[in-house]
């Protein structure tokens, strides 16, 4: 039985490109993207967002296909938008949460999978608290795994769709100047757009304390070309796209953080601190929002804010992703 | 007992400062004669081992195994691990106490000792706890465990925590004679994490344990040896710091004793990101095999392996003696502790079939001499066992009963787990090819492992 062999080793990234030599059957995280495989991904999901414009969104491509939403932790939005995206495409999708499932009376992840295979699954979606568990998933099973968030390690649809919304009203993302504020250390938002941000050429910022910033976390090697700044001000300077974090209550709660005001003057993003920021400058949130935490709320619904589309662009982006990953390929 | 002429090979004998081609004759399990090659005809009845372009020497001690017997028995039993240590070229190993009840009581020590008689492979030395069933707490009976046979007393596994017992461990250790083993971790760093701190981690998103927490506590224990006059010996270390702590404190004269682990000498923490992370060297003294995937659990051990910097320092450690020993710390898993989530997974790698091999690598990338690597695994863990009062043959003495192993400092072979005797599969070396490869393993006169047909 396959479980039985650790070793299977690396999930074959291969490419979602038309030309690929070996076809891309996961998307786990963007280290392992192109920029042009990134930028297939970007247009094709142009195509997916006017389907969605259509009066009856909907078209057969993923008909007789199943989508298992496996979720080992809560998520409203990514789990909807999957959801939307899969239906969109015409596919039966299938919602599992790890409360009052099998999990729950103790069934080992690998044993989960293989049982979602064997019920015929053929994608699986999966988020999960523990960083690295879409790769476990991925060596053990035949259908396709999407990476919907793995601990702090990897979220790679949101950073799509970030780069997407960007495209989108920029026009393109070379050259802009992209500050990430907050809890670096816990985010694989942060981690995710690091690396298709700076694949794409934008610059990119990284900016909190350091206890949320340690200087272990980052080397030149190691990395993708980022800056660090702890100085929220000087790291504003002439940005083009700020994007705070979620912080999480938890890490006052563990002495990562004084006190939530000390946070709040450093580190929050609002109207007054924008003026340092680029003329242009757009506001973007993986969300949930902590308004008056780490943005403000007249920025968080003010006109530079991106939110609302970036969470529109998410369907059409893991539609693209779902309908690639099937074997299709989009012309021109 | 076994007659045995063993011709031809490069005797490689650090203890007695041994290093050129000699013949060695065993008589009923004793050495009977080093002689210059050739000049003795094997008597009738005697074996002949051919070792012409082999290395021959002292069987290997390893101070830190785990063999998991009693209440582990599905990761690994005291006749595996010894089947596996005699694999290795292991001759000696040193049982440590975390097993399934602890070994903290004199009667323990025993049933350790009587399966060994049983089932043993190999010479096995129990490790007893320092603390009451490893709960850091109260000083187990040190004196009674010694008396049963304790090799040394440590809590491996859990550090000991609190600076008040160790100081209590070393002073009344004192009366034993036998050395405090700590596994060097300060908790309120490394709780809940698995790897280095560091880049790595930080790509994938992994609670690190910085080189801190390892350093702090090994500050602490060299102060209370200083202050105590007890013996502490530092098990596998693995950062720069450590190394550098250790190497001033001996300067100063303290009854410190330290060992290293094969994987922390020849790993790093790069190898976390699969065969991708050769895209970033340098990986270690060996590339990433193609096979390995980012977050495989078996790079998974604790200490955490760390950098090519780390590995340079320990190394040279190594080479000036600053570190006495290398150690496996083998440590067998079962498959299903290993098939899950990174975070979640056992620590430890299965160590002694591999150790010989992957140290090679060393060797044979300059970085290191053969008979300095030898001592490491003979005279070096030899002589703290005759400190604690143990005399296991670590050096060619005539007269005495015969440990031995033949080497092959260059035949390749590929790592396939499925081959070992340990139950323990757990190695990241899987599918790896090292040059450098155990032949044959002599304990008490007697051959135990004999790998030429292979």
């Amino acid at each position: 039985m396959e479980v039985k062999t650790l070793s299977p080793g690396k999930p074959d990234a291969g490419s979602l490109l038309p030309d690929a030599r070996v076809r891309r059957r996961h998307v786990l995280d963007l280290d392992d993207f192109t920029a042009e495989e990134v930028e297939y991904v970007l247009n094709t999901a142009a195509r997916m967002k006017e389907i969605l414009r259509r009066p009856i969104p909907r078209v057969a491509a993923l008909r007789g296909r199943t989508v298992v939403n496996c979720f080992y932790e809560e998520s409203t939005r990514t789990r909807i938008s999957f959801e939307l995206a899969a239906k969109a495409l015409g596919a039966d999708v299938v919602n599992m949460s790890a409360a009052g499932s099998s999990v729950a009376k103790g069934e080992s992840l690998v044993d989960t999978v293989l049982t979602l295979q064997a019920l015929g699954a053929d994608f699986v979606i999966i988020r999960h608290p523990q960083s690295g568990a879409p790769y476990l998933v991925a060596r053990h099973l035949r259908a396709s795994v999407i990476n919907a968030g793995d601990g702090w390690h990897a979220h790679p649809t949101q950073a799509l769709l970030d780069l997407f919304t960007l495209k989108e009203h920029f026009g393109r993302v070379a050259g802009l100047k992209v500050v990430i504020v907050g809890d670096i250390l816990h985010s694989r938002v942060a981690r995710s757009n690091v690396w298709g941000l700076t694949k794409l050429g934008a610059e990119v910022v990284l900016c909190g304390p350091p206890t949320l910033l340690p200087r272990t976390l980052i080397s030149a090697e190691l990395w993708p070309p980022v800056t660090v700044e702890y100085d929220l001000d000087r790291a504003l300077e002439g940005a083009h796209v700020v994007m705070p974090l979620r912080l999480q209550r938890e890490r006052q709660q563990a002495g990562l953080l004084p006190s939530l005001r000390e946070y709040i003057r450093l580190y929050q993003v609002n109207a007054d601190r924008l003026r340092r920021a680029h003329p242009d400058a757009v506001v973007m949130h993986p969300g949930p929002m902590n308004e008056g935490v780490e943005i403000s709320s007249d920025v968080a619904h003010g006109v530079r804010s991106l939110v609302e589309k970036q969470v529109t662009n998410g369907v059409a982006v893991r539609m693209a992703l779902l309908y690639l990953l099937s074997g299709a390929v989009v012309e021109g | 007992m076994g007659n045995y002429v063993i011709r031809g090979g490069r005797v490689i004998d650090p203890a007695a400062g041994l290093d050129r081609p000699l013949d060695l004759v065993i008589e009923g399990g004793r050495l009977r004669a080093l002689a210059e090659p050739g000049t003795v005809a094997p008597p009738d009845g005697f074996k002949v081992i051919d070792a012409a372009g082999l290395v021959v020497a002292p069987g290997f001690i390893d101070l830190h195994v785990h063999l998991r017997e009693p209440g582990h028995e599905h990761k690994e039993t005291i006749a595996t691990g010894t089947g596996a240590a005699a694999r290795g070229g292991f001759t000696t190993v040193c049982a440590m106490p975390n097993t399934d009840p602890p070994i903290d009581t004199p009667e323990r020590v025993a049933f350790v000792y009587e399966r060994a008689r049983e089932a043993g492979v190999v010479r096995v030395l129990p490790i007893a706890c320092v603390s009451r069933g490893q709960a850091g707490r109260e000083l187990a009976d040190l004196v009674e465990l010694a008396a049963a046979g304790a090799f040394g007393f440590s809590d491996d596994g859990r550090p000991v925590h609190d600076s008040r017992l160790m100081r209590r461990a070393l002073e009344y250790g004192l009366l034993t004679g036998r050395p405090v083993i700590d596994h060097c971790e300060e908790p309120a760093l490394a709780e809940g994490a698995s790897v280095n701190e560091g880049p790595v981690a930080g790509r994938l998103g992994l609670r690190g344990m910085p080189a801190a927490a390892e350093e702090i506590p090994v500050a602490r224990n060299i102060a209370l040896a200083e202050l105590t006059g007890g013996w502490v010996h530092l098990a596998h270390l693995s950062t720069r710091g450590s190394v550098e702590l250790v190497r001033a404190a001996k300067g100063r004269g303290v009854r410190v004793t330290a060992e290293v682990c094969p994987h922390h000498l020849t790993l790093t923490d790069r190898w976390l990101l699969g065969a991708e992370g050769n895209a970033c060297p340098p990986v270690g003294a060996i590339p990433i095999p193609e096979t390995l995937g980012p977050y495989d659990t078996r790079t998974k051990v604790n200490p955490p392996l760390r950098t090519w910097s780390d590995c340079l320092a320990l190394i040279e450690a190594v080479r000036d003696g600053t570190i006495d020993v290398i150690a496996t710390d083998h440590a067998p898993h079962h498959w299903l502790d290993k098939a899950c989530e990174y975070g979640q997974a056992a620590f430890g790698i299965s160590g002694l079939e591999t150790a010989f091999g992957l140290l090679m690598s060393l060797v044979h990338a300059g970085l290191l001499d053969l008979p300095t690597l030898i001592a490491r695994l003979t005279a070096g863990p030899g002589r703290i066992l005759e400190q604690a009062g143990f005399q296991v043959p670590y050096t060619f003495r005539p007269g005495e009963p015969v440990d031995l192993v033949v080497l092959d400092p260059d035949a390749t072979w590929e790592v396939r787990p499925e081959e070992f005797v340990s139950l323990g599969k757990n190695t990241p070396l899987e599918g790896v090819t090292l040059r450098g490869r155990v032949i044959l393993t002599i304990f008490s006169g007697e051959v135990v492992f004999d790998g030429r047909q292979a």
